[in-house]
C-alpha cells in the first residue's frame, strides 16, 4: 500500500483518493471471507461521494483502508491529504469539555494554546455549537454530539473526511438538519467527503455521486452521478426519484443472493 | 482548507435558528437542587443511624451483660472523648499517625501506579506478576509484621513497609483493571485524531481508566489505614505516641472509656477520608454523565 505521494503520471492532481484493484480478505484458506473484490474507485478533490450497499458490502472496510487503519490484501490505495474518520457514535471523550474535545487533535499536533482555543471556538461556531464549548458531552443531544465530533474531525486540518454512517442513530428531523449542516461545512471548506450509508435517500440528498456496492464480495455494481441542484431537500421529487432508481438497483442486487445457501 | 466557515445568507440564518431550536428542545439541562437541601438529604440519614447505634449500645450496657468498667456506655465514653480531645498528647498522636498514613499512602500510590501501568502495558509482565498482585491484595497485611519486625526492628520503617504492601496492590490492580476496561471505541477515536504511543496513554487511555483507578485508590486507602492501625498496636516506637499505641496503653491500664473513645476517633478518621474518595468518585461520574441527574 502506498500512502506517500504517487508518481504524477498515474494520478492527476485533482484526485484525492484512488483505489486500484483493491481486494480485502479476512481470515485464511477455506474460511477466508472476501470483503472487497478488486474495487477500483477514484474520488476527486472536493467531491462528495456516498458508498451505498446492503449488509456485507464492505463499506466500512473501504473506509478503514482509505483511513490507513487497515491494509488491502491485493491492490493499491493512494490517498492524497490528511484523513479523519467519523463513526456512528460520536466517541467524544467524557472527561473533557466539548471545547477540549475539539482542541485535543490540535494539542496532539503540538499547536499552541492560544491557537487551539481560538480555532476550537471557530470550529464550534461553524457547527452551530458556539457558546456550548464549556459543556460536557453527556449534556448534549445526539445530534449536538455528532456536530461536536464533526468539529473535532475538522480540527485536524483534514482534506478528506471519511464518515461511517454518522447519522444512522439520529432521528429523522435531526438528521435533516445535520444534512444541511454538513453540506454547508463541505461547501465552505472544500473538504473531500466519502460518506458510507445504507440510507439511499440520504445519499441522494448529499452526494455528487453514489457508488453502489454489491455484497459478499463487495464490488462496485453501479455508479450514479447526482446532478440535482443544491441546496436540496431530502423530500424533493428529484431526490426521491433518484433514490427510487438506486433502491431498485440495490434490490436487484440483493435478490441475487436469495438462492444462495445461508453462510455459516 | 478555508478558515472562513461562516457564510452569510438567509438560508444559513434559518438553519442556525432551526438547529438552535432543536438543541434547546433536546439538550439535557439537569436542574440541581439547592446546596443546603443536598447537604441535609445526605446528612440526616447518617445522624439517624448514629443515634440508633448509640441507643443500641446504651441498651446493651443497661442490660447489665458486662460490668460498667469493662463496657462503659456512651454516657461515660463521650465525656472521655471530650477529655481526650482536650489533651496535647492526643493531638500529637493523631498528627504522628496521620503523617505515617499520608507518607505510607503516598509511597504506595507511586509504587502501585508505576507497577500497575507497567503490568497493564507489558504483556510479559502481566503473565509474570499479574496474578501475584491479586494474591498480595488478598493477603492480610498483619501477616507481614513478623517479617517486617525482623527486617527493620520496632521502627517506623517496619510500619511503612506493611502499609505500602497493604495499599500498593489495590492501587496497581485498580489501574490495571481501568486500562483493561477502556472502551475500544475510545482508543479508536484517539488514534483517529492522531494520538499514538505515550500521547495515547496520556490523553486517552489513562483518563478513560480514571473511574476504576479511583476505586482502586479508595480500596488502597482502606488497606493502608487497617495496616497502619495493626502496625501501631504491634510496633510501639518509644517517644512517638500514636493513635494505635494510645489504644494499646488504654487497654493495658484498663481505661476502657478512653479505649472506646479512641476507637471512635479511628472510625471517624476512616469515614472522613473515605468520604473524600467518595466525593472524588461522584464528581468524576457526574462529569462523565454516568449519574442520572434526577437521583
Amino acid at each position: 500500500m502506498t500512502l506517500t505521494a504517487p508518481p504524477l503520471s498515474t494520478l492527476s492532481t485533482t484526485t484525492a483518493i484512488s483505489l486500484r484493484g483493491v481486494s480485502k480478505a479476512f481470515g485464511h484458506g477455506g474460511n477466508a471471507v472476501v470483503a472487497l473484490d478488486s474495487i477500483s474507485l477514484d474520488v476527486a478533490r472536493g467531491e462528495f461521494v456516498c458508498l451505498v450497499g446492503a449488509s456485507g458490502c464492505g463499506k466500512s472496510t473501504s473506509l478503514n483502508l482509505i483511513a490507513g487503519l487497515d491494509r488491502p490484501t491485493v491492490g493499491e490505495v493512494t490517498v492524497q491529504g490528511r484523513t479523519a474518520l467519523m463513526f456512528q457514535e460520536a466517541a467524544l471523550f467524557p472527561w473533557l469539555t466539548v471545547r477540549d474535545n475539539v482542541a485535543l487533535p490540535m494539542r496532539l499536533a503540538g499547536k499552541g494554546k492560544a491557537e487551539r482555543s481560538r480555532r476550537a471556538e471557530e470550529l464550534l461556531e461553524s457547527v452551530h455549537l458556539g457558546g456550548q464549548g464549556g459543556r460536557r458531552p453527556h449534556e448534549l443531544s445526539g445530534g449536538m454530539r455528532q456536530r461536536a465530533a464533526l468539529a473535532r474531525a475538522l480540527a485536524q486540518d483534514v482534506e478528506i473526511l471519511l464518515m461511517d454512517e454518522p447519522f444512522g442513530a439520529l432521528d429523522a428531523m435531526t438528521r435533516d438538519l445535520l444534512h444541511d449542516e454538513l453540506e454547508q461545512v463541505w461547501s465552505s471548506t472544500g473538504v473531500t467527503i466519502v460518506f458510507v450509508t445504507h440510507n439511499v435517500r440520504e445519499a441522494a440528498r448529499l452526494s455528487d455521486r453514489i457508488v453502489l456496492l454489491t455484497s459478499l464480495p463487495g464490488k462496485v455494481a453501479d455508479e450514479f452521478p447526482v446532478t440535482i441542484e443544491r441546496p436540496r431537500r431530502i423530500d424533493s421529487p428529484e431526490v426521491m426519484g433518484l433514490a427510487a432508481a438506486v433502491t431498485d438497483r440495490l434490490r436487484a442486487e440483493v435478490r441475487r443472493h436469495s438462492d444462495e445457501p445461508h453462510g455459516d | 482548507m478555508a478558515t472562513d466557515l461562516q457564510k452569510g445568507g438567509i438560508a444559513d440564518t434559518k438553519l442556525a435558528e432551526e438547529i438552535a431550536g432543536l438543541d434547546a428542545l433536546e439538550a439535557h439541562l439537569g436542574t440541581h437542587p439547592s446546596r443546603a437541601r443536598q447537604i441535609w438529604s445526605a446528612v440526616w440519614p447518617k445522624l439517624a443511624a448514629i443515634a440508633i447505634a448509640l441507643f443500641i449500645w446504651q441498651a446493651v450496657v443497661w442490660s447489665g451483660w458486662k460490668d460498667d468498667y469493662v463496657l462503659p456506655g456512651p454516657d461515660k465514653v463521650l465525656p472521655a472523648l471530650v477529655d481526650l480531645l482536650g489533651t496535647g498528647k492526643f493531638w500529637t498522636a493523631v498528627s504522628i499517625t496521620m503523617r505515617r498514613a499520608v507518607t505510607g499512602y503516598a509511597l504506595a500510590l507511586v509504587i502501585g501506579s508505576v507497577i500497575g501501568l507497567a503490568v497493564a502495558r507489558v504483556r510479559l509482565l502481566r503473565s509474570a506478576v499479574g496474578s501475584l498482585i491479586t494474591g498480595l491484595q488478598t493477603m492480610p497485611s498483619i501477616a507481614w509484621f513478623p517479617l517486617a519486625i525482623l527486617l527493620f526492628g520496632l521502627t517506623e520503617r517496619a510500619i511503612m513497609f506493611v502499609v505500602i504492601l497493604g495499599a500498593a496492590p489495590s492501587i496497581a490492580n485498580g489501574l490495571i483493571a481501568g486500562v483493561d476496561h477502556v472502551p475500544p471505541l475510545m482508543v479508536r477515536a484517539g488514534r483517529m485524531i492522531g494520538a499514538k504511543g505515550i500521547g495515547l496513554y496520556r490523553h486517552v487511555i489513562l483518563p478513560a481508566s480514571l473511574p476504576t483507578y479511583v476505586a482502586g485508590l479508595k480500596q488502597g486507602w482502606a488497606f493502608a489505614w487497617r495496616s497502619l492501625m495493626a502496625g501501631e498496636l504491634l510496633v510501639i516506637v518509644a517517644n512517638r505516641p500514636s493513635i494505635g499505641d494510645q489504644l494499646q496503653f488504654a487497654r493495658e491500664f484498663s481505661r476502657s472509656a478512653q479505649m472506646l473513645a479512641l476507637m471512635i476517633v479511628i472510625l471517624v478518621i476512616g469515614i472522613v477520608v473515605d468520604t473524600i474518595f467518595g466525593r472524588a468518585d461522584v464528581t468524576i461520574r457526574r462529569r462523565w454523565g454516568l449519574i442520572d441527574p434526577s437521583t
